[in-house]
């Protein structure tokens, strides 16, 4: 097989199976999760469920002032990594035109000199992150298998972007291949992973603030 | 035509000035990469070069390679390069036919055993070596025959680098490309379909002035043509950089020549010197004509999606596949959760009311 | 009360485990508990540890295997290996370890020396896992695997068997009450039928803190509403959700549900205590599986509607520089953050905040069942530095709160680290700036 078979293979069969496995796995998880129920809350309740489960989803995207303050590094290096991921996953041009290919949805792109920013920040903030983690006593503590294997999934599409991007070391097509399989290999490690917060902190947050909310507690 | 006649006799017989020349060399200098000193050496060399003998096999091929290298609108440098070379054999442009045609590929095969080049266009049929035949006699006999005595084979066009379009799915005839058949011998892709003229005698001046064939890229292609992509050299690649984007060949994008990424340009991932080079004595070229690159001078380019189809797409049908997916997730997650809930209550069902001797083990009460 | 029938062994019910705590029990607790909240929460979690920083025992001892998240770890592997398809594949395979003995035995320390269930980290993770929740769940599994710290099983048999964790009978209230009545001039009503209000005590509070019934004594009467003390259920505290055992913290919650049955009231007033509010308010109906016929109040939500309606009447104002400690139950389950601020500013001038309060308060270090834990008294102790912190930036002179175990906890580290600070409680301090009755 020569690059630009590889390359034809991971943009068809090998795509379409790491959809499969993404699609599948995500939707599997979230039913297996939300049909474990919860048993309904008899007590009275001091305020409702849903307007603060909904307010939470969005308010738990800030840090309360004590953590950031406690904290920092953790915060702004996270929120650096999400927004520069963010910006590079949804605001280049070729993956609009992907995003374009499934939804019909087009949205204007960021001049190329600023996604490229931001995928080196986005770097960065992983390395600076991984670097973190092994430093800081709780993150190393905490962290086993998993949490270093996503981080390598995370970080290899974005690095193979950048070095297709910028055509370092191999051929286009040859790193564009690269690029496309380590998207693959994150779509199919996300199901099994804790790659799966990117949906369940919605379900997780909105219990936490509806929990909340029907106690009267502001969140 | 003495066979000793030097390239110097020859451009200078056909009324080409020492200015004109000196120019031509340059201009290969520079696509060959070498250094503006360099551009005597070339000249001095060329102009000494003897008249090499050249065979030239066309096997399933469209002509157009040939085309390209001959249907000038106006008799060029590149061509008459030809008028130097000792054409023995060519079927579309020599006159000999039949067993003449033969019989002259096998005397320059013998006169200059070891010495002469092979040039191949078109792919070779082995699926059934019936479906091309010269003089009745199978490509793939005649490649292994003539390329045994060949100091170099140069493979001109897709078809003969890399089997091109005979060789697209499903390959009826079992075309493949020269490097197949031929192992022992040295081999220049120079693919592109047709290949740029410029590009094609650039290797032939290669042979002429060094006396081997050029560094090969990983592709065997010449890396000094075939060394950066389209889509680097492109006089749009601007608005590729800033997010400029046409969205149909009649937007308004289109008609201020914005990139044509999205309409399916394959500029990025094709190796070729179409924007530094350029088509029709250096008119333009695809991209300036208004048409994204469909990377013709790459393997398999027929089968690399679809030529309006962006390259950063998947070429499966994903959409619909998801969809799929989706339902078989919901499915399968129902029925896994359904599952753990009903383990869930059975196991409350038979849930033990705990009493305060039971808050510690037997044996510690 | 019938306390042999609790105690006793009903035959054939050892079909399925024999008695007393055992693993198999403990994981099975596991699995009854675990839902779709926890579910989603472990399956949200990134290893961040920023919980580890809303948590005072890791802040004052920087221990990272007291990281909130971390205390979980065994319930986690119940999940996945029982309730995900690739843990039960794993399982199945043998490639899951399984959730042993000894293991919790191991985190018998992290579940309950070292989580008081105040709830803060709850409410800073940034993937919004609802931590305290899953750790009272998680001493369900505990509770019954017998490894609930020796303190709390204590506790919890003095409860169920006595009446009382702190071993406290009708006779030590009733003499309480005389006290009380000679004290204040007023009757202390007893077993009143058809009273608006029940008034039920945390054991601490007829021991230690006579003076709330007085206080309560007396604001009732000025505010003109009718109440009544249960001979039968006076008891307010729950060891049974402290330990984390649910049958036993219904059988003590259905006392207080019969005698207010019996009593007729419309509302039953949670004394100033942080976890009886919590049992009583929103985990008992759902323990006992039904509504409540009546209403019930944190003692402060009470006091501030009589404010609102004109039935508080106040005097004279304290100048001391003083602050309020927020008991976590009340502000992050309850919301009851602005009620005493309200109240204290009625009586006192010079009021100043904690650097984190309300709901995002510090707590005092010995909630959900850690005061009544004798090994963990030094951990507690270390941990109380982060009061000690947030009181030392504040230099007040006096500390008010609404929570007992609070000011029981908060004077022993007051105590332990020499400090010079009274406490007071906020409905203590309100019945003595009570108008003079005309």
């Amino acid at each position: 097989m020569n690059s630009v078979d590889f390359l034809q293979w991971v943009r068809g069969p090998a795509f379409d199976a790491a959809v499969v496995i993404f699609v599948l796995g995500v939707i599997f998880r979230l039913f297996g999760i939300l049909m474990l129920g919860k048993k309904p809350d008899l007590a009275e309740p001091r305020g409702g469920e849903w307007g603060p489960g909904l307010r939470t989803v969005l308010s738990r995207s800030l840090p309360d002032r004590g953590t950031f303050r406690r904290e920092p590094v953790t915060v702004v290096a996270g929120y650096v990594f999400h927004i520069g991921f963010f910006i590079t996953l949804f605001l280049s041009a070729p993956h609009i035109e992907l995003f374009h290919a499934w939804f019909g949805l087009r949205w204007p792109a960021l001049p190329t000199p600023l996604v490229d920013a931001s995928a080196v920040i986005t770097l960065l903030a992983l390395v600076f992150l991984l670097a973190y983690r092994l430093a800081n006593p709780v993150r190393r503590f905490l962290s086993g298998f998993e949490d270093y294997f996503v981080w390598g999934v995370t970080l290899l599409p974005v690095l193979t972007g950048y070095l297709a991007y910028h055509h370092l070391r191999l051929p286009y097509h040859a790193l564009l291949a690269l690029h496309i399989l380590a998207v693959e290999l994150l779509l199919v490690a996300f199901p099994f992973t804790h790659l799966m917060h990117t949906f369940t902190l919605f379900v997780a947050r909105w219990y936490n603030g509806a929990a909340s909310g029907r106690r009267g507690v502001v969140s | 035509m003495p066979v000793e006649t030097t390239l110097a006799d020859s451009l200078c017989a056909h009324g080409i000035s020492r200015r004109g020349f000196l120019k031509f060399c340059t201009m290969l200098a520079s696509l060959m990469a070498l250094p503006p000193s360099a551009v005597p050496a070339v000249a001095a060399a060329l102009e000494k070069a003897k008249r090499p003998s050249v065979i030239w096999l066309s096997f399933q091929e469209c002509t157009g390679c040939t085309e390209s290298l001959t249907r000038s609108a106006a008799p060029t440098i590149e061509s008459l390069i030809f008028n130097v070379v000792s054409l023995d054999y060519h079927h579309t442009l020599q006159a000999a036919s039949g067993e003449g045609a033969e019989a002259a590929r096998h005397q320059a095969m013998q006169e200059n055993w070891g010495k002469y080049l092979c040039v191949v266009d078109g792919s070779i049929p082995i699926g059934n070596p019936g479906y091309s035949t010269i003089a009745g006699v199978a490509n793939a006999d005649m490649l292994r025959e003539t390329a045994e005595g060949a100091a170099a084979v140069v493979a001109v066009g897709s078809c003969a680098a890399f089997g091109g379009l005979p060789y697209a799915d499903p390959n009826p005839t079992g075309a493949v490309p020269v490097s197949e058949l031929v192992t022992d011998k040295p081999i220049v892709n120079v693919s592109g379909c047709p290949p740029i003229p410029v590009v094609i005698s650039g290797v032939l001046a290669h042979f002429l002035i060094f006396g081997g064939i050029p560094e090969l890229d990983t592709l065997g292609r010449p890396r000094v043509f075939y060394g950066q992509t389209i889509h680097d050299r492109c006089y749009r690649r601007p608005f590729y950089d800033k997010g400029l984007f046409a969205r149909s060949f009649d937007d308004e994008g289109a008609k201020r020549g914005w990139c044509l990424y999205t309409l399916g340009c394959k500029g990025p991932m094709t190796y070729n010197a179409c924007a530094t080079a350029k088509w029709n004595q250096g008119t333009s070229f695809p991209i300036e004509a208004g048409h994204g690159c469909i990377g013709c001078s790459q393997p398999n380019f027929w089968d690399a999606g679809g030529f309006y189809q962006p390259l950063s797409l998947p070429t499966g049908a994903v959409t619909q596949t998801a969809a799929y997916a989706a339902a078989a997730g919901a499915a399968a997650g129902l029925a896994a959760g359904a599952l753990y809930r009903r383990h869930k209550h059975a196991r409350q069902a038979v849930h033990e009311s705990v009493t305060v001797d039971d808050l510690e083990k037997p044996d510690k009460s | 009360m019938n306390t042999q029938a609790l105690t006793d062994t009903a035959p054939g019910t050892a079909a399925v485990a024999p008695r007393g705590a055992s693993l198999e029990r403990g994981r099975h607790a596991f699995l009854e508990e675990i839902d779709a909240p926890i579910a989603s929460f472990f399956s949200s979690c990134v290893r961040c540890g920023l919980c580890a920083h809303a948590c005072l025992f890791y802040t004052e001892t920087e221990d990272p295997r007291y990281t909130p998240i971390h205390k979980l770890e065994p319930l986690r592997r119940m999940w996945r290996q029982e309730y995900t398809f690739w843990g039960k594949l794993a399982k199945r395979v043998g490639l899951a370890k399984p959730v042993t003995d000894d293991e919790l035995a191991a985190w018998s320390e992290l579940v309950y020396d070292s989580c008081t269930l105040c709830g803060r980290c709850s409410r800073v993770c940034p993937v919004g896992n609802d931590i305290v929740y899953m750790v009272r769940r998680m001493r369900e599994g505990m509770a019954a695997a017998g490894h609930a710290p020796a303190g709390l099983v204590r506790a919890t048999r003095n409860a169920i068997l006595n009446g009382s964790p702190m071993g406290v009978k009708l006779v030590t209230l009733e003499a309480q009450i005389r006290h009380v009545e000679k004290e204040t001039g007023l009757t202390v009503p007893l077993d009143q039928v058809g009273a608006e209000y029940l008034a039920i005590f945390s054991s601490m509070e007829i021991v230690n803190y006579p003076e709330y019934i007085a206080a309560l004594t007396r604001i009732f009467e000025q505010a003109g509403v009718t109440w009544t003390i249960s001979s039968e259920a006076f008891e307010a505290t729950n060891a049974g959700i402290q330990i984390g055992q649910s049958d036993l913290a219904a059988e003590l919650l259905s006392r207080i549900v019969k005698a207010a049955e019996k009593l007729k009231v419309k509302t039953v007033i949670s004394p100033e205590c942080g976890h009886a509010y919590l049992a009583l308010r929103w985990e008992g109906p759902n323990l006992l599986k039904r509504a409540y016929p009546f209403q019930v109040k944190h003692i402060l939500e009470l006091l501030d509607e009589l404010r609102a309606a004109g039935k508080l009447r106040l005097r004279d104002s304290e100048d001391s520089r003083l602050t309020f400690h927020d008991p976590c139950q009340l502000v992050r389950q309850g919301g009851v953050v602005q009620e005493p601020r309200t109240l204290l500013k009625l009586v006192a001038s010079d009021i100043v905040e904690m650097n984190e309060t309300g709901v995002m308060n510090w707590c005092c270090g010995g909630g959900g069942g850690v005061s009544a834990i004798e090994r963990a008294e030094n951990l507690r102790l270390k941990a109380f530095r982060r009061k000690k912190t947030q009181l030392d930036e504040l230099g007040v002179e006096m500390l008010v709160t609404a929570c007992a175990n609070c000011r029981v906890v908060l004077e022993e580290g007051v105590d332990a680290y020499n400090m010079e600070l009274p406490m007071v409680g906020l409905t203590e301090l309100l019945a003595e700036h009570l108008e003079e009755r005309p």
